[in-house]
Formats: structure tokens, C-alpha cells, sequence
């Protein structure tokens, strides 16, 4: 079979290792892994949605449409192949590799493929995009919708050929025949799409090696619009007599409004109305407020000064940063928390220890910071509404929209846009809800834009968190106790969204004595998922802790690490989605192979090491970092190894993997969110402040295509860049950074 | 309200009505529908709506249009000449840079002022020009390799 290669450009160091998987197939788990531990990896990404797809591929044609062989797929007699992405693209590249994925079973020459963004119809399943779930959940589902209009564009080049369909074969968008004879797809579509869709289990998948263009770089499908500066982002759209609007929240969470200065701010240039909406639905949806409405964005922006209300702070939040730092070392002090696991007799391991450290780790509130701000059109016609909105759930939007307007779901119709950036705020619709509302007001369409200074005060953050820790080795420095009492957040009684332990957080099934306890304290500031939710602070304490651990007993890191994943096996029996510890040694080796583990070192500079599993990947870093004498860390190289199964595009992945060390890199630096009575400290980028292009180090990337199923890259690549940098500061200074960010420790990046 | 006279992308531009407070940025995106040029801070931090002022790399969210009356703005939409993309455009696409894409427009503003400035820029050079653009998605490797690989291309054409 022809290789079609199209690459990018991208002159970047790209390893994929295709390393012998055998040794960790299922079944060699290790005896007493339960499978109890499902349900909490699936709902690792804080979704709490159930995974799953189902397809509709029966076959339509409409009109003058090219024929449609199933929900994905339409081609034209041009042979020009319309592929749709279903899921929301945020930057994490599926609007190009999840048609990469029907392409390849479809065998289409990718030069005519055009791809669209689909829209929301239950045909695509569930169109998210959290969790770094989108090729995993979609995975075979999308294989099967280009295999079944494979084999219908096969069966139609049979019948005319009045042959054997298995006698044929397809290559780059053309079925050939014995003879060397061939018909193109375009010649063959509408034949094709009056035939039977073939049922999933009469498919023949490729085989890997036969792939032409998963596993090969492809640029994004929309680079040209983005580079072009063409209406692509929700931020974008523009209707004919559109209005702008904007709301106004109480700065602290949950006030109500009791009464504002309405008839005067209708009065000001360019306002159109203004007047007061009730909270409806849920917290994330409809919030309190006052919206403005007007001619320009400018208009309302500037009558938004000149509001004033006044609010019910009664159930407002009062959360403190300063309290909860307080409060969680005097808990800490005080006990023990809700016991949650209690393995073996971490009493006993203690007494009977090598060595014994005891630490307590503390990191903050983050913000997501997506630079498009929060966003929605909508428009309210005829009955129906219209909704224009970047969100990560455009199918909860919908709800949100009903909950808002108490209109049926069937009369609101979502249309998804490019988003600029998510990472895990556009799970929520609340801007959705807002939009929605403000259109049943307002006889027209309506643009409701967040201010950046919005955007920071009415975030639902990363929730912070407290870990008090005691660790221990026995007298053969191997890993024997561990006690840790984790000190989180609630709000209105429930453990935030990423703010929970899983129970089978590494390493916890690998120390014989283990024991975790639990205590919440309240926030009036709702939390929620941030990219790699949990997994994107706890890593940092967990490896930061194995590291002090090691040292301790006078071991080798990396050793110590690979020691403490034993034999290979699932954590979870039989679950692709649980972390195995092969899978982890392999990226643990290929990651310090390639950094050079154990080199010497310039003065003033070291290595640091980190493992993590998450979103059903497995990563490991390598960091080279420099601290001067004035504190000021610098880290020269970061050397990634990562198994997330096949690896769809290459160009993709490295940067999903750039992207990931950049942002961890950003966020472990210098940036907080600190609150006061409810209130949020930081208003924009003057006051939390991203790393500039300045900072970036050299990140290299090598991936071990696995013969795993796939997961997303979005997430599992940022978690292990803190604890690695943290560990190469202890190495260069012996300070051991126990708060984050590191400004917090007086280092500077 | 007065009347704000400008060029934009090569064209000549009259505005009526407008409150000459009102930044340029939301001239270009309510009134005349160029939307390339994106609202990130609007305190000139971010860099996502940067569009050159005769030439100069400028941050629209800051810049009254009233103080551009009289004066040249050229936008993202009107980066490449007539049809045509900028060598850094070209550049973009083919090293993949973008991942939301959002910043993208503000990044290339600045980075084709300093390709005008600097044919043969370091990474300093880079660094430093692109100090003001933020990427929240990282995309910063990319960039430089980027700008790079453009200013070979110019300069390989003898421009």
C-alpha cells in the first residue's frame, strides 16, 4: 500500500518508540486489584457524564447536499469528501484528528477532504470536549463510521463491476479491481449511499500498519482561517441588527440583587434597556444579575461604569485565602480527618522505619484565564433560539438555555464555534444561560461578552488544597508507610469538582501501609475542573513527597520510583483506563534515558524527575533546571515521555505536550488566585500573569506508540512538570518548595 | 457626534456618530466587522488585538480612535497583500502553530513588525518583540520557529 505522507514543518525532536507491549497485556494483573475503581477513573474528568457513543448510520441524501453515506461522511461526485468533527475544538486539535480517524478507515485521499464542524444532533453522541476524552470515547466509533462507507463504496463498485466485493481494494479515495481498473469515490457516492449501511460487526478495521494518515503530522484544517483573522470564535459572530449586552454579577458568589440604578443607565449613549435577572437552574447555570443592553460593545462597557447596585450579600461567599490557610493548619494540627483508606498498620511501619519524613504541601486557588472570554450569542425567533456559544458541553448548554428560559430543549438549537481555549471553564454554560435569558428579553440577537476583569472575578477556580504528609522506608530504603491527610474544599456540602483524591492514586495500591484521611472545608466560591483535574496539583505533592522519600533513604530517584510500580499489571484488572505499571517503568526509563539520568551536572544545575497517570496517560518528565544565586530558576530542557497508545498526529501531540509543560511551567511559577470575603484579588493580566515567550525552555517529546486504545493529550502531559522542577530545585539548593507558586518560596522563573 | 477619517487595510474609512473615546478595537470588530483582531485584557497586556499604526505594532484596545484620525491601521485581514498570505502566514500554517488560535492574529501582527524591523532576528530579538503577546495555549515554541523560518523565506527571495 502507498504511504501518502503529509507533514508539517515542524522541525522538532520526535521519537515514537515502538517498544514491545506484550508483557502488559491483560489478564497479568497483579492478584487483588478490584474493579471497584472504574467508575471513579471514568469520572476522572469531573464530567460525571456517561461515556458512551452510538451512531445512526442509516444513509440519507437531501436535495442538492452531496450524498451522505452516514452522519460523518458526505461525498460529492466532484470527489471533493465533507467530513464532520463533532466534537468542540479548543485548541486541543480534534477538529482535525477526529476526522483524521474516519479518513483512515475511509482510506480518502486527505488533500480532498474538507472538514465542518458538525452539528449538535444526537447522531454524533456526546459532543464534549473535557477529560481528554475525545478520541478515547470516540475512537471506534469513528473508525466504524469510515469503515461502513468504505465498504458501501466498495459494494457499489462491485455491483457495477458485477464482481466480488472482497476482490477489490480501495487507496487515496478510489476502489481498484483485479484488472487495475478503478472508480473513483466521487463516481461511486451516490450508488453508494442508496445501499445498506454494513452493521458494525461485519467491519474490517485497518490494521495499524497499514495507517496512511494516522500517525502522520497534519496541520490544523482551520490554520488558514485562524492565521487570516476569519470569523471563526464565538466571540466572532456577527448577525444583522445584532445588540450587545452586558451583565453584571455580584462580586461575590451567590449575592442577589436588590435593586440598581436602571432608569438612569437607560438614559446613557447607545443603551437600548437594561433590567434584572433572577438566578435559575443551578449554581453554574443562571446566575443574579443586572444586563445592559446596547448598540456597541463599547456602549454597554461604558454604562457598566456607571451601574451601581445594590446587593444581597445575605448567602454571598465570604471565602478567605488567608482564613483557609489558617484553618487548614490548625485542622492539620488538630487530627486526622474522615478516614478514607486505611491498608496494613502505617503505626507499626513507622516504628519499625528506616527513615521517616513528615512534610505538608500547599498550593493555590488558579484561575483559567481562556483568552477568549466568556461569550454567547443567541436570539430568540419565531419560538426558537438560536445559540451561538463556545462551550466544551454544547449538548448542556441546551439544558442550561431550558433552565434559564423554561424553554422546551427541542426550540433551542446550539451552534458550536471554534473556542478560543477552555481548559475546563466551558464545561460550565453559565454565559450560555445568561445569552439565553437576555434574548427572551430583547427582540433581537444579542451578544453577551464577559470583560477580562469578568472573567477573573466570576471564574470557577482550581480549587486549592492543603496535604499533610508522613512517610516512611524500611531498613532496606524501600517505600513502607504513608500517611496523608488531605485537606480540601466544599461547597453547599460536596467536595469540589477536582478537589477529591482518587482511591487509587498512585502509589497508594503499591505501599503496603497506607493510610488517607479527609477533611473539607467550606467554600462560598464554587470550584471546578481545571485542566487535569486534581491530577494537575496533587502530582506535585505525591512526587515532590517520593522524592523527599528517596533522598531520606539515601536511594537513587529514579530507582526508588521504578521500585515502588513493582511487576508489571493493571491497577485496575482488565481496565485499559487504569494506570499499569509497565506502561509507567517504560516512560519512567525512556524519559531519563533521554535526559541522561545520572550525567554530571554544571554547577549550579540539575535533574529532576516525575511520573504521573492520568486521563488513561502515562507520562513522565525530565527536567534540566538552573537556580542562581539570586533564586532565579531557569529551566533549560524538558525531556517528555509519554504513552497515550497510538499517537493520531504527531504534530498535534508535541504540541498538545508544549502546550501542557508551558502552562504547568506558568501556573507553578507565579500564578494564584486569592480571594477575600468573596472577593477575587486579580482582575487581569496585570495582576496574574502568564509566562511570556521569553520563558520557554527546549521540551522534547517522545512518544511510545502502544497498542493501547488512544486517549487525548490535552491533559496527562502537565501534571509531572511542577514536581520535576521542584525536585531539580531541591537537588541544586536543598530547599525543598513546599508552597506554590514558587514566587510564594521566592524564586523567580 | 464627530466624524473619524482613517485608513484601514488600504482603504480610506469614515466613520459618522462615533463617540471618539471608543478604542479602536471595537470599531474594528462592531463597526466594520473585522473581527481578526481580538479583545483578550483590554489594557494592553495580552496582545490579542494588536494591529500596526502606520507600520507600528499597536494594541487597539487601548488606542482611542480618535486618535487615529488621519493615521494608517492595517489588521490581521489585511496582513498579506491582496489575496495573498504574508510569508509568516504561510510560515504558521505549515509549522502548525496555532492551537485555540485566538492569540494568533495579535501574534502575528507583532511578530511581521519585527520581521520589518529585523530581517535577521535571534531568539532574543524574538523574545523581546514578542514579550508583549501572550499565548495561553503555548504555543511560544512554535512562534519562534515560525518567525524564523519566515524570515529565511524573505530573506531567500531577496525582499
Amino acid at each position: 500500500m502507498s504511504r501518502h505522507v503529509y507533514t508539517t514543518e515542524v522541525d522538532e525532536p520526535l521519537v515514537i518508540d515502538c517498544l514491545a507491549r506484550a508483557q502488559h497485556a491483560f489478564g497479568r494483573s497483579g492478584a487483588g486489584m478490584a474493579r471497584r475503581t472504574f467508575l471513579k477513573l471514568a469520572g476522572a474528568s469531573g464530567l460525571g457524564l456517561t461515556l458512551g457513543f452510538s451512531l445512526n448510520l442509516r444513509a440519507a441524501t437531501d436535495g442538492a447536499e452531496p450524498p451522505a453515506l452516514n452522519a460523518f461522511i458526505r461525498i460529492a461526485p466532484s470527489g471533493d469528501i465533507y467530513i464532520y468533527a463533532p466534537n468542540p475544538e479548543i485548541g486541543q486539535g480534534v477538529k482535525t484528528s477526529m476526522p483524521m480517524i474516519v479518513a483512515e478507515e475511509l482510506d480518502a485521499d486527505w488533500q480532498r477532504v474538507k472538514i465542518e464542524q458538525a452539528p449538535i444532533d444526537p447522531r454524533y453522541g456526546l459532543q464534549f470536549s473535557g477529560g481528554s476524552r475525545s478520541i478515547a470515547v470516540n475512537w471506534d466509533a469513528l473508525r466504524q463510521a469510515g469503515a461502513a462507507a468504505r465498504a458501501m463504496l466498495v459494494a457499489a463498485a462491485a455491483n457495477k463491476w458485477s464482481t466480488d466485493p472482497s476482490t477489490l481494494r480501495t487507496d487515496a479515495s478510489r476502489v481498484f479491481n483485479a484488472r487495475g481498473e478503478s472508480l473513483s469515490y466521487g463516481e461511486l457516492a451516490a450508488a453508494a449511499a442508496l445501499l445498506e449501511v454494513p452493521g458494525p460487526s461485519s467491519l474490517r478495521l485497518k490494521q495499524r500498519e497499514d495507517y496512511r494518515i494516522i500517525g502522520t503530522a497534519i496541520p490544523g484544517v482551520d490554520n488558514r482561517a485562524i492565521v487570516t483573522g476569519e470569523p471563526l470564535f464565538g466571540i466572532d459572530q456577527q448577525l444583522p441588527g445584532l445588540l450587545y449586552a452586558s451583565y453584571a454579577r455580584c462580586p461575590r458568589f451567590g449575592g442577589t440583587v436588590v435593586s440598581a440604578n436602571l432608569d438612569e443607565i437607560k438614559r446613557l449613549p447607545g443603551v437600548e434597556d437594561a433590567f434584572v435577572l433572577d438566578a435559575k437552574g443551578s449554581h453554574s447555570d443562571l446566575v443574579a444579575g443586572v444586563a445592559i443592553i446596547g448598540a456597541s460593545t463599547w456602549a454597554v462597557m461604558q454604562a457598566r461604569k456607571r451601574l451601581q447596585v445594590e446587593w444581597d450579600t445575605t448567602h454571598a461567599s465570604t471565602a478567605s485565602w488567608s482564613r483557609f490557610n489558617r484553618e487548614a493548619q490548625q485542622v492539620a494540627d488538630d487530627g486526622d480527618g474522615e478516614v478514607l483508606i486505611d491498608n496494613g498498620d502505617v503505626g507499626r511501619a513507622f516504628d519499625d522505619a528506616g527513615s521517616v519524613v513528615e512534610s505538608f504541601y500547599t498550593y493555590p486557588f488558579a484561575a483559567h484565564a481562556s483568552l477568549e472570554p466568556m461569550n454567547c450569542t443567541a436570539w430568540l425567533k419565531g419560538g426558537i433560539l438560536d445559540i451561538w456559544a463556545p462551550s466544551q458541553t454544547p449538548q448542556r448548554g441546551i439544558a442550561s438555555a431550558s433552565a434559564a428560559t423554561g424553554l422546551a430543549a427541542q426550540n433551542i438549537r446550539m451552534h458550536q464555534t471554534r473556542i478560543g481555549g477552555g481548559f475546563g471553564r466551558r464545561l460550565l454554560n453559565d454565559y450560555v444561560a445568561e445569552a439565553a435569558a437576555i434574548a427572551q428579553r430583547v427582540s433581537a440577537p444579542v451578544k453577551v461578552q464577559w470583560t477580562r476583569e469578568e472573567d477573573f472575578a466570576h471564574d470557577h477556580f482550581r480549587p486549592a488544597g492543603f496535604h499533610k504528609l508522613k512517610g516512611a522506608t524500611d531498613k532496606d530504603g524501600r517505600l513502607s508507610a504513608w500517611q496523608h491527610h488531605y485537606i480540601t474544599l466544599q461547597f453547599n456540602g460536596e467536595i469540589v469538582s477536582g478537589g477529591s483524591l482518587r482511591e487509587n492514586e498512585f502509589p497508594v495500591l503499591n505501599v503496603p501501609n497506607y493510610r488517607l484521611t479527609q477533611t473539607a472545608l467550606d467554600t462560598g466560591t464554587p470550584c471546578f475542573a481545571w485542566r487535569a483535574p486534581g491530577a494537575n496539583s496533587v502530582a506535585w505533592v505525591f512526587q515532590s513527597f517520593i522524592h523527599e522519600l528517596a533522598l531520606a533513604a539515601n536511594r537513587d530517584h529514579r530507582d526508588f520510583l521504578i521500585e515502588i510500580m513493582g511487576e508489571p499489571r493493571w491497577f485496575d484488572a482488565g481496565n485499559p483506563n487504569s494506570l499499569n505499571t509497565g506502561r509507567a517503568v517504560d516512560v519512567i526509563k525512556l524519559a531519563t534515558e533521554k535526559a541522561g539520568w545520572g550525567r554530571p551536572m554544571p554547577h549550579q544545575r540539575a535533574l529532576g524527575l516525575a511520573f504521573h497517570f492520568c486521563h488513561a496517560g502515562h507520562v513522565a518528565h525530565v527536567v534540566d533546571v538552573g537556580v542562581d544565586d539570586n533564586n532565579k530558576v531557569t529551566v533549560h530542557k524538558v525531556v517528555v515521555a509519554a504513552d497515550v497508545g497510538p499517537v493520531i498526529n504527531p504534530s498535534g501531540a508535541r504540541a498538545q505536550i508544549q502546550g501542557c509543560v508551558i502552562d504547568a511551567l506558568s501556573t507553578m511559577a507565579g500564578l494564584e488566585i486569592t480571594l477575600e470575603n468573596g472577593v477575587v484579588e486579580q482582575s487581569n493580566f496585570d495582576s496574574y500573569r502568564p509566562l511570556r515567550i521569553a520563558a520557554t525552555p527546549e521540551i522534547e517529546a517522545h512518544f511510545i506508540a502502544s497498542e493501547y486504545p488512544p486517549t487525548g493529550l490535552g491533559e496527562p502531559g502537565f501534571p509531572p512538570l511542577a514536581p520535576a522542577v521542584c525536585n531539580a530545585i531541591f537537588e541544586v539548593t536543598g530547599r525543598r518548595v513546599k508552597t506554590l507558586p514558587l514566587s510564594r518560596e521566592g524564586f523567580t522563573v | 457626534m464627530p466624524t473619524v477619517t482613517f485608513e484601514i487595510n488600504g482603504t480610506r474609512q469614515v466613520l459618522a456618530d462615533v463617540d471618539p473615546a471608543t478604542p479602536l478595537l471595537w470599531v474594528l470588530r462592531d463597526a466594520l466587522g473585522l473581527v481578526g483582531t481580538k479583545y483578550g485584557c483590554g489594557i494592553a497586556q495580552c496582545g490579542a488585538c494588536t494591529v500596526h499604526l502606520n507600520g507600528e505594532p499597536a494594541r487597539a484596545c487601548s488606542l482611542p480612535v480618535a486618535s487615529v484620525e488621519g493615521q494608517s491601521i492595517t489588521t490581521i485581514e489585511g496582513l498579506g497583500p491582496r489575496g495573498e498570505l504574508h510569508p509568516l502566514q504561510e510560515a504558521w500554517i505549515a509549522m502548525d502553530v496555532p492551537q485555540c488560535g485566538y492569540c494568533q492574529a495579535g501574534q502575528l501582527m507583532s511578530a511581521a513588525a519585527l520581521l520589518k524591523a529585523n530581517a535577521r532576528p535571534t531568539d532574543e530579538d524574538i523574545d523581546r518583540a514578542m514579550a508583549g503577546n501572550l499565548c495561553r495555549c503555548g504555543t511560544y515554541p512554535r512562534i519562534r520557529a515560525a518567525i524564523h523560518k519566515a524570515a529565511e523565506g524573505v530573506r531567500g527571495e531577496g525582499v
